[in-house]
């Protein structure tokens, strides 16, 4: 492998690896707070990339409005799921709001085939992302530099959000113990509806820009990058934001290095994820930056 | 109510259902017959998860995994060799796969056993994990099954899968490893084993401060239920005839676990009742995904709404009714006994 393929694996890694950091930080933060693997958020994700291609063809909006709408859309619906379907279940066993999540992921999934028709649709991608750049021998789309980047930008928002405002203090409060935020006089739903609304936004973004990466739309193309994601949610160590940017990154390296390095193993792309799923559940099984919570009687 | 007045009460229920599919069987057409083979499919696959989740409590979402082991191995076993010789079209198959053949029985046995293997290898690392990260990483089981039957074509036949299986599952193969299961899971549930698997969904802490060897219990129902599991996939396999690796997507296992919930977590008849009920649901509700003429007025089919029906009546029993239909009770002829004599059941 000479120097330029190899940086043009780099990049696509880089590309991968940002937008599963981008849906594995929803899942990190709705795990963070409720203890709950958030399974309709790879189907959120599906909804942004579905939102902008409507957006474009049926109202012919101008891309980015259209990308800024379907990400305000697509978090709106995520504060609505919480609201219907996980709000109800606060006090119920944790297994409970699991299965609730798991029939509102295929109840998101089959809306889709049933209003957007199970055929794949094509996107249409703004032609300044699409012309390649070429130093040297090395030729780069804009894309894959424009994917990290915007990624970078959104990841830093979500930073300041967490760490310097007053909604983020609620939520690094409610993740460490719910019941002395309520008594502290935090918001509590307020909060994690506000935590839904970040992570949805998030995951359409991943989710729009994936349809430029890979551009094609199903209502089923949620499901394998969503539970990649949610992986390297749990490799990073779950309920830590750092972490699923570092687990979204390793995963998108692994992915593409492996099979460039080993293009034998292309077909089993889609198993390296849960290998190193089940690896590090049973080396760390509180993942990278995870703390260990010892069980009480 | 004594025991063998019970026995002689479930000896003529059997004999009642014996009648019944003898019935069917001559007087029902190929659809009804199909949908009451389902049903008893779905009942084996039913009770095998409502061991391993609602009875010892361990969220398992790897069904579709060994369904899928169940499948093939019995795929394997039933199909002549020179069926297997016009099969295997891509790649031929490996020597073993080729001259392999057995009967219908011992296949069905095989493909459990193979997959009650495969949850013993499995459980054995993971059951050390805890509810949702179990669910997830036997999730990643499954899919690890399904991509490696995508690849390795000279024993699947890669993504083509297999077509032409022998149709050896009728209703009387179907109803019969249906009892059987139903037999051994009440055996089990009755017996000092089934209390501690009941300790352990109950308390699991507390169940290891008995002195229980949390593990080794867990281990073992686990290891029934994939058995269970794959022997509803051998069955369903030879049912079906055809077979594919996109056939053992999440969704099978979502439709068992709907099943589960819905009977009631820790009921077998919950199960039974879910397993009859959303079997013929499942079957009915098809007429929204086909077009529909009423007078000389035609709607459209919409396909997708049957599954949009059913993942909201999963959404809304786990919202309204947690505990399913069933809950934890369970009808036995002491409480149609009691429903007899007019007392309160």
């Amino acid at each position: 492998m000479n120097l330029a393929t190899f940086i043009q694996h780099f990049l696509n890694s880089l590309t991968l690896g940002s937008l599963y950091a981008l849906i594995a930080i929803g899942y990190t933060m709705v795990y963070g707070i409720l203890r709950l693997i958030n399974f309709a958020h790879s189907e959120i994700f599906m909804l942004g990339a579905y939102l902008v291609f409507w957006g474009i063809t049926l109202f012919h909006l101008p891309w980015p409005v259209a990308m800024v709408a379907s990400i305000i859309l697509v978090a709106g619906i995520g504060i609505l799921v919480d609201r219907i379907a996980y709000r109800p279940l606060r006090d119920a066993p944790r297994i409970s709001a699991l299965i609730s999540a798991i029939g509102v992921s295929f109840f998101l999934q089959n809306v889709a085939i049933v209003f957007f028709q199970a055929i794949p649709r094509q996107v249409y991608r703004p032609a300044w992302l699409e012309n390649p750049m070429i130093w040297g021998e090395v030729r780069v789309l804009p894309l894959t530099l424009f994917v990290p980047l915007l990624s970078l930008f959104l990841m830093l928002a979500l930073v300041y959000i967490v760490y310097h405002t007053k909604a983020g203090l609620g939520m690094r409060a409610i993740s460490k113990d719910i019941e002395t935020s309520y008594l502290m006089g935090v918001s509590v739903n307020k909060v994690i509806a506000l935590t839904f609304g970040i992570g949805s936004a998030l995951a359409a973004a991943s989710g729009i820009m994936w349809a430029l990466r890979y551009p094609q739309l199903q209502p089923i193309m949620g499901a394998i990058p969503g539970f990649k994601a949610f992986i390297a949610a749990v490799f990073g160590g779950i309920g830590s934001i750092q972490g699923a940017v570092i687990g979204g990154l390793a995963l998108g390296f692994i992915e593409i290095m492996t099979v460039a390095f080993f293009p034998d193993l292309a077909g089993y792309r889609d198993a390296f994820a849960f290998v190193l799923l089940i690896a590090i559940l049973l080396v760390k099984p509180t993942g990278l930056l995870g703390v260990k919570t010892e069980d009480k009687v | 109510m004594n025991r063998s007045t019970t026995i002689l009460l479930n000896l003529v229920l059997v004999g009642c259902l014996g009648l019944f599919l003898w019935w069917a069987e001559g007087n029902l057409d190929g659809y009804k017959i199909q949908i009451l083979n389902l049903i008893a499919v779905n009942i084996i696959l039913a009770l095998s998860l409502n061991l391993i989740y609602g009875f010892t409590g361990m969220f398992s979402l790897g069904h579709a995994g060994f369904m899928a082991i169940g499948a093939y191995v019995c795929s394997i076993l039933i199909m002549t060799p020179e069926q297997k010789e016009t099969l295997f079209i891509l790649q031929e198959a490996l020597p073993w796969v080729q001259n392999s053949h057995a009967p219908f029985l011992v296949a069905v046995i095989a493909g459990g056993a193979v997959a009650a293997l495969f949850g013993l290898v499995i459980g054995a690392p993971l059951l050390r994990l805890g509810d949702d990260y179990l669910g997830i990483a036997t999730l990643g089981f499954a899919e690890i099954v399904r991509v490696i039957a995508n690849n390795i074509p000279r024993v699947t036949n890669g993504a083509l899968g297999f077509k032409g299986i022998p149709d050896h599952a009728n209703l009387w193969w179907n109803y019969g490893w249906c009892l059987l299961t139903l037999y051994f899971v009440i055996r089990i549930l009755n017996s000092n084993t089934g209390n501690v698997f009941k300790a352990i969904r109950d308390d699991e802490t507390a169940a290891k401060a008995m002195g229980i060897d949390v593990f080794r219990i867990k281990l073992l129902s686990f290891t029934f239920g994939a058995f269970f599991a794959g022997v509803g996939g051998a069955l369903l396999a030879s049912l079906l005839t055809t077979i594919d690796p996109k056939m053992f997507l999440f969704t099978l296992t979502f439709n068992v676990l709907m099943i589960v919930v819905t009977g009631g977590l820790g009921s077998i008849t919950g199960s039974i009742l879910a397993g009859t009920g959303i079997t013929v649901m499942l079957e009915w509700l098809r007429f929204v995904e086909n077009p529909v003429t009423i007078g000389d007025w035609t709607l459209p089919g919409i396909p997708g709404m049957r599954m949009v029906v059913f993942s909201l009546v999963l959404i809304l029993v786990i919202l309204f009714r947690r505990e399913g239909i069933m809950g934890m009770r369970e009808i036995h002829w002491g409480t149609v006994a009691r429903l007899i004599k007019g007392g309160k059941a």
